[in-house]
Formats: structure tokens, C-alpha cells, sequence
């Protein structure tokens, strides 16, 4: 786990020099305060269970990292090639933890979604952060009560996103499309008892953007019997 | 029918000639309903002693001698002869229990014809158990009566396991009477048998969502390429009908909505046959009365059944070209797994109906579209978008294996697969295996020992490159690879989501492993 830079204030955001947009964080934010996203909330358990279809309801979210906006298969690598985490992909920051990407410091968000999916527009609007041509990550901790064989992380997402499971990159999904559960999924996974990280970057381009995550059994039935540890505490 | 004792001499000669119809030595008439027994298909057609054809996959087919050659002093049996006459036609078979009941036509001149029974354990003819045990005659037609007693067609109602015949041929009735399972006789020999429809022969009922349906083969049989035989079929809510057609006309007055009629170079179809092989795969059998490809014999043939509409219907199997694969689940298309470049060049979005317009026109602008101004010049005739091919985007594809995914059809070349039957590999009921590939290259569709695909280079024969495609009942597609490395159990190409095909277990209760394919 590599370990994040815990600041009291962002003194400054820093736009990617010469392949992310030009647009700075900074530049992007509105003066006047917002109210507080409809569909998010901090954690206050210390876990969280996957509700009865499945779904992944608590997450840590990096806030936006400005982009061009292209969605295309070789603009998404090419991105994600510049904007990578420091650190290992199986890396777990905690909430307040913040981490330089492209010479920004954004910081790490924990939220329980109150909806199947997590709304990163809602996330990012009420923060006065962009919310088109942006880059998200977002990284959760799931608690696996029993060896799993032939499970697939199955996901959607609006726009764009590649995802890995432990490390190991298992979907990637590209182009202007719209979060439709169970879009992109993985190959047949083992996973272990135990604890597996699951990290996403979603990419948007305009308009909308969230994501929704799910395990699927060897059946391509939901798995509701794991939850989600370790995150926001 | 007179020339059918022509007809049978004409067969007779036609068998020994080695021309494949599905494949190898198909050429039959009357052919029974196709039935399987240890993975291996049979069906008996008319012809000197009930000549059997026999087929390890469903696709190559072979003579195996008759039904004769199993039966102690040879067809017909002294007790069928005491009703029927000395030619033996158009049988049927059904199992019942561990036995089989074959049911065959004895006629002499029409109308005096017997149908008799015959008793076997196992139908090949290379057991120890092989063997036919006569018993006798089931049903006969005088001579007088309103009743020409052959083509046997039987039915077991799956809903309460009873067992049916219906029998005729055009002079008179085709009538049903109630089998016993236990002995293959009539169930009640003493009640009359009940007419069921006119003008018609090779009867058979089949069951589906509480109806029954009456197929018969109505117009003339046995004159070669002018032979005028097309099926048709009512349906009734009872076994015992009346059976309507779908303008209403009761079968018993001549009804019958068609079902299929000579097409293309095959002429004169009949002798329905069910071969249900479960999952939702159904298919049926025939017979053509000329395959204008292969001489104008009398041949056989296996084809998709689909329903629509609560009446079966014809389906085709698949044909070599190009294809879109469409989930039915998610409608988006298998495509390999690279970038796509946009047919006929990139642009940028523009107004609504057609192309961008002038500054200002607004969403419509196009021809036919909501925005075009009164007295706007109109914009030049579009020009038509050539086909995309590989050789002009596949410069930035991997040369290795790539994966393959779903995504929505945009006519790109890496979504354009070409179907090919591939000879000598085997095949199905109805069809040989194909090999599929990026339209335009040898990059091949295979299965992966971890039941996923991915597309190879080149088409090497390998098992895992061979697909088995049935139409299912509901007019889609089920893709199953011959073989997939080191897993036993069929698997099926399947879209666990819109973007991500896999190989799954076919489950006929959804949409994940039923596709439709569309010519780009």
C-alpha cells in the first residue's frame, strides 16, 4: 500500500502540462458552496454489504482529473498512461488521503451511494468540480467469505472505463456510452477468501457520468454474499 | 396413388447411387421421422424391404442395408399380407419404452393397403440384439372403404403419454386411431377410427402450447421435378380435432395452411418429420421430391422448425456469407477487439437528419429533415459509402490472437464474419461445422481452454474453430464450437454482458445464447 500525502488544504491544482486538457481544477471551481450529492454520503459502518442484487455501494473517489474528452480505445490508453496512480494498482488510499496525479493534488473521497450505481456527476458537481472531460478513479475493498471460482467483475459505466481486479486489468470499455449494468465484464476470476481490491477509471466526455459494479457468479447470477471493508474508515 | 408402385422401382434404383443430399447417401423417399439412438440418427424410407438410413452426426448420412435383412422371412410379414399387399412404403418409428414400434405401409392395388407393425430392441443393425419380431397389422383399408391405409405417421401427446396414429392417402380419410404403448396395436380396435382430413397423405401431429397440429403432404408425389407435393397443417386444441387452418377451413374439407412448397431447386417437399433435439432446438425432416442439384432424385433433408405465431414454420439452414452477429440479449455485435475507424472517415456530430447543414440550419437540415429552409438551395445527392474492408484498416491490428467483444454495429470490417462450411470436418442435423472469420481474412473465431474466445490468426481445423449453428425455435442462432479445449460439456457462444462474449452452457430459458445474424 503505498501512502498518501494527508493535507489540511489544497493550495493548488495543477493542470497537466502538455497532454491533459489545459483546463485547471482550479480554473473549473465556482465560488459559491453546493449542497451536498443527493445520492452520496460518507460511510458510518464499518463495513458494507452488497445489496440484494449485488451492487458495490461504497467506494473511494479520486476527484476529477481534466482530460481531452476523447473516448476512442488509443485516447483512453494514452490517458490513462499519463494520468496513472503512483503506486501499485492494488494500492488503498483512506478518505482525506491525497495523491499528486500529473502534477495535481486531488484528493480522495469515501461515499456510500444510495442507488445501485455511484453518480459521479453528483460527486464532482458538488464539490464545484468539472464533471465533462474528466478522469475518475475509484478503488473499493471487497471481503470475499469463501474461495470463489468462475466469478466475473461485471460493471458499467458512463463513459469510458478500464478496471482491475487485484492488480490484474480485466475490462476495458471504451467510447461515448451510457452505464448499463453488467456492460463490461470480466473473464472467469478465482478469487480467494479474503480481501480483493477492485480499482476503475471512468472516463466521460459530456453530460452524465457515474459507474455501477457488481460480482457475478459462475452462473452470471449476482453475488450478494460479500462487503465491502475497509474503505472510509 | 397409382404411380407411387412406379415410383418405388424408380427409389429402388435411385439408392444405389451414391449422391449426397445433406451429405454422402441421402437419396430416400417416405422417409420416416429421424430417429437417434446412442448419439447415432436413423431413417427408414420406402423401397424393397425398408431401406435405412443411418448417420453419426445428423449431417453424413449412409445406406445400412433394410429393415428386411432384420425381419425372419423377409416384407411383408404373412400376417400383413393377409390385409395389405406385397410393397412396402412409407414407414414411421417411435420408441416406447425399451422397444421400438416401426410402422409400415403393405399396399396392393389402391385402396386395399395394410399398415404392420414391427417390434425391434435396438436399431443397429451390428448388435447382437438387432432383429425385427413381427406384430402383424394394425390397421387396413378394404379396398372399398373411404380409406387408402398407409403412411403411418405416430404420436405420442405429451401430455398424457397416449399414443396416436394418423394414416391415409387421398382416397378417402386420413384417419387416427389410439395405439397401445405396450403392444404397438390399436388401443381399442373396436371403435371406429376417426377422420381427421381430406385429400391429402404422409400425416403426422405434432404438440406445442396446448395445441395439436395435423401436418399432411397435399398434391402429387413421385413424377420427378414435376411432382407438385407441399405440406400443409391445421391445428386443434384436441387430439381427435377437428383441425382448422388459419383461414378456418376444417381439414376434413380440404384445408391446410402451408407450411412449405417447393422453393428454389428443391421441388416437391413432404413426409414431415419432428426431430426434436431439446434445448429449443427443433427440426424437421423431409424429403424432396427432386433436388434439381443432384439429378432430380428424391433426397432428404433436415431443417430448422420455428414458430411464430402459434404455427410452426420452415426455417433455413444456414448459408455460407458474411454476417453481422447480433446478441439477441444485448444487440450489440461480436467484433474483434480493436480499434475501429469509422466508416467513410471520421466526423464530427452534426445536425440531425443526415449531415451538417449550414451555421444556424439547426437540427434537420438534411434532406427530408425538419429544418430545411424555404428556399434552400438543395444539397448535393449524397454519395454512396463503399464497403469497409480489411486492407484499409486493419494496419493497427495486432498479428497475434485478439480478443473479441460486443459493441454496437457500425458496418466496421472487424464486425463483418464470414461463415464457411468446412468439408469434411462433420457436421449436424442439417448442416456441416463452419469456420468463421473477419470477412476478407483468415483471422478465425475459436474457443480458448479457459471458455472464452478469441480470434486467431489463421483457420488451422483445430475442433475449437468449428461452430455447430442451429436456428432455434424463435428464429435466432445458437453457436457452439465443436470443442472446447479440455471441457467436456457443450458450450454455446453467449453475451454475459453488452460488451463481453463468453462460452457458457446453453440455457434456452434467455436470450444470452440466442444470436441473430444479419447481412451487412
Amino acid at each position: 500500500m503505498i501512502r498518501y500525502r494527508t493535507i489540511a488544504s489544497r493550495l493548488a491544482l495543477i493542470a497537466f502540462a502538455g497532454g491533459l486538457a489545459g483546463t485547471s481544477l482550479a480554473a473549473a471551481q465556482a465560488p459559491e458552496s453546493r449542497p451536498p450529492a443527493p445520492t452520496l454520503s460518507a460511510p458510518a459502518s464499518p463495513s458494507l454489504p452488497a445489496d440484494e442484487q449485488g451492487f458495490l455501494r461504497r467506494w473511494l473517489v479520486l476527484e476529477p482529473i481534466p482530460t481531452t474528452g476523447a473516448l476512442t480505445q488509443s485516447a483512453v490508453r494514452d490517458l490513462l498512461d499519463r494520468a496513472r496512480l503512483p503506486g501499485a494498482l492494488t494500492d488503498v488510499p483512506r478518505a482525506g488521503d491525497t495523491v499528486v496525479v500529473g502534477g495535481t493534488e486531488l484528493k480522495w473521497h469515501a461515499v456510500d451511494t444510495s442507488l445501485y450505481n455511484v453518480n459521479l456527476y453528483h460527486f464532482a458537481w458538488a464539490l464545484n468540480l468539472p464533471t465533462s472531460n474528466v478522469l475518475f478513479w475509484a478503488v473499493t475493498v471487497v471481503d470475499v467469505p469463501e474461495d470463489l471460482v468462475d466469478v466475473r467483475l461485471a460493471i458499467g459505466s458512463n463513459a469510458a472505463s478500464v478496471w482491475w481486479v487485484d492488480g490484474r486489468e480485466v475490462i476495458d470499455i471504451y467510447d461515448d456510452r451510457q452505464t448499463v449494468i453488467d456492460d463490461g465484464v470480466s473473464d472467469r476470476l478465482t478469487l480467494a477468501a479474503g480481501r480483493h481490491v477492485i480499482l476503475g477509471a471512468v472516463v466521460n466526455g459530456g453530460g452524465a457520468t457515474d459507474f455501477c459494479a457488481r460480482l457475478l457468479d459462475a452462473n452470471d447470477e449476482p453475488i450478494t454474499n460479500v462487503r465491502v471493508v475497509d474503505v472510509g474508515q | 396413388m397409382m404411380s407411387r408402385v412406379v415410383s418405388a422401382l424408380a427409389v429402388a434404383l435411385l439408392l444405389s447411387t451414391p449422391i449426397g443430399a445433406l451429405d454422402g447417401d441421402t437419396a430416400i423417399h417416405d422417409p420416416s421421422t429421424v430417429i437417434v439412438e446412442d448419439g447415432r440418427y436413423y431413417t427408414f424410407g420406402t423401397g424393397a424391404g425398408i431401406p435405412i438410413l443411418a448417420s453419426d452426426d445428423g449431417w453424413t448420412w449412409r445406406r445400412v442395408g433394410t429393415v428386411a435383412e432384420g425381419v425372419q422371412g423377409g416384407l411383408p410379414t404373412a400376417s400383413v399380407l393377409t390385409r395389405g399387399g406385397q410393397n412396402t412404403w412409407a414407414p414411421d418409428i417411435i420408441r416406447s419404452g425399451d422397444r421400438y414400434f416401426l410402422y409400415y405401409s403393405a399396399p396392393a392395388a389402391q385402396p386395399k393397403a395394410a399398415i404392420g407393425l414391427l417390434i425391434g430392441r435396438t436399431l443397429d443393425p451390428s448388435s447382437p440384439d438387432y432383429g425385427w419380431e413381427d406384430g402383424g397389422p394394425v390397421v387396413w383399408s378394404d379396398g372399398v372403404e373411404d380409406s387408402n391405409a398407409i403412411d403411418p405417421g405416430i404420436f405420442r401427446d405429451p401430455t398424457d403419454g397416449r399414443l396416436w396414429m394418423v394414416y391415409g392417402s387421398y382416397f378417402g380419410y386420413i384417419r387416427l386411431v389410439e395405439l397401445d404403448p405396450e403392444t404397438g396395436q390399436r388401443r381399442y380396435p373396436d371403435r371406429e377410427p376417426i377422420n381427421v382430413a381430406i385429400n391429402s397423405e404422409a400425416s403426422i401431429m405434432i404438440h406445442r402450447d396446448g395445441w395439436y397440429y395435423l401436418l399432411v403432404t397435399h398434391g402429387s408425389c413421385c413424377r420427378g421435378a414435376s411432382s407438385t407435393y407441399n405440406i400443409r397443417m391445421g391445428r386443434s386444441r384436441s387430439v381427435t380435432g377437428p383441425f382448422i387452418d388459419n383461414m378456418g377451413v376444417d381439414m376434413l374439407q380440404g384445408g391446410g395452411k402451408l407450411f412449405l412448397g417447393s422453393h428454389g431447386r428443391f421441388i416437391g417437399p413432404g413426409h414431415f418429420g419432428l426431430l426434436d433435439l431439446g434445448d429449443d432446438v427443433q427440426k424437421f425432416s423431409l424429403h424432396y421430391e427432386a433436388d434439381l442439384d443432384r439429378g432430380g432424385i428424391s433426397v432428404l433433408d433436415i431443417r430448422p422448425l420455428l414458430w411464430r405465431d402459434g404455427w410452426p414454420v420452415a426455417g433455413e439452414n444456414l448459408e455460407e456469407g458474411t454476417y453481422q452477429i447480433e446478441s439477441a440479449r444485448t444487440g450489440t455485435a461480436l467484433e474483434l477487439a480493436v480499434e475501429g475507424v469509422p466508416v467513410g472517415g471520421p466526423r464530427g456530430r452534426g445536425a440531425r437528419g443526415g449531415f451538417g447543414g449550414p451555421p444556424g440550419a439547426g437540427r434537420g437540415a438534411g434532406p427530408g429533415g425538419r429544418g430545411a429552409g424555404p428556399g434552400a438551395p438543395p444539397p448535393p445527392p449524397p454519395a454512396p459509402i463503399p464497403p469497409q474492408t480489411p486492407e484499409q484498416v486493419a494496419g493497427n491490428w495486432p498479428s497475434g490472437p485478439v480478443a473479441v467483444r460486443l459493441s454496437p454495429y457500425m458496418s466496421q470490417a472487424q464486425q463483418k464474419w464470414r461463415f464457411t462450411p468446412v468439408p469434411d470436418a462433420g457436421g449436424y442435423p442439417g448442416s456441416p461445422y463452419f469456420r468463421i472469420t473477419i470477412d476478407g481474412t483468415g483471422r478465425t473465431l475459436a474457443a480458448t481452454a479457459s471458455r472464452e474466445l478469441e480470434v486467431v490468426p489463421s483457420f488451422t481445423g483445430a475442433p475449437e474453430q468449428l461452430w455447430r449453428i442451429d436456428q432455434l425455435t424463435d428464429g435466432t442462432y445458437r453457436l457452439m464450437p465443436k470443442a472446447v479445449p479440455g471441457v467436456d460439456e457443450p458450450m454455446a457462444l453467449s453475451a454475459v454482458g453488452s460488451s463481453k462474449p463468453t462460452l457458457a452452457r446453453f440455457r434456452p430459458e434467455g436470450d444470452r445464447e440466442r444470436w441473430v445474424l444479419k447481412r451487412p
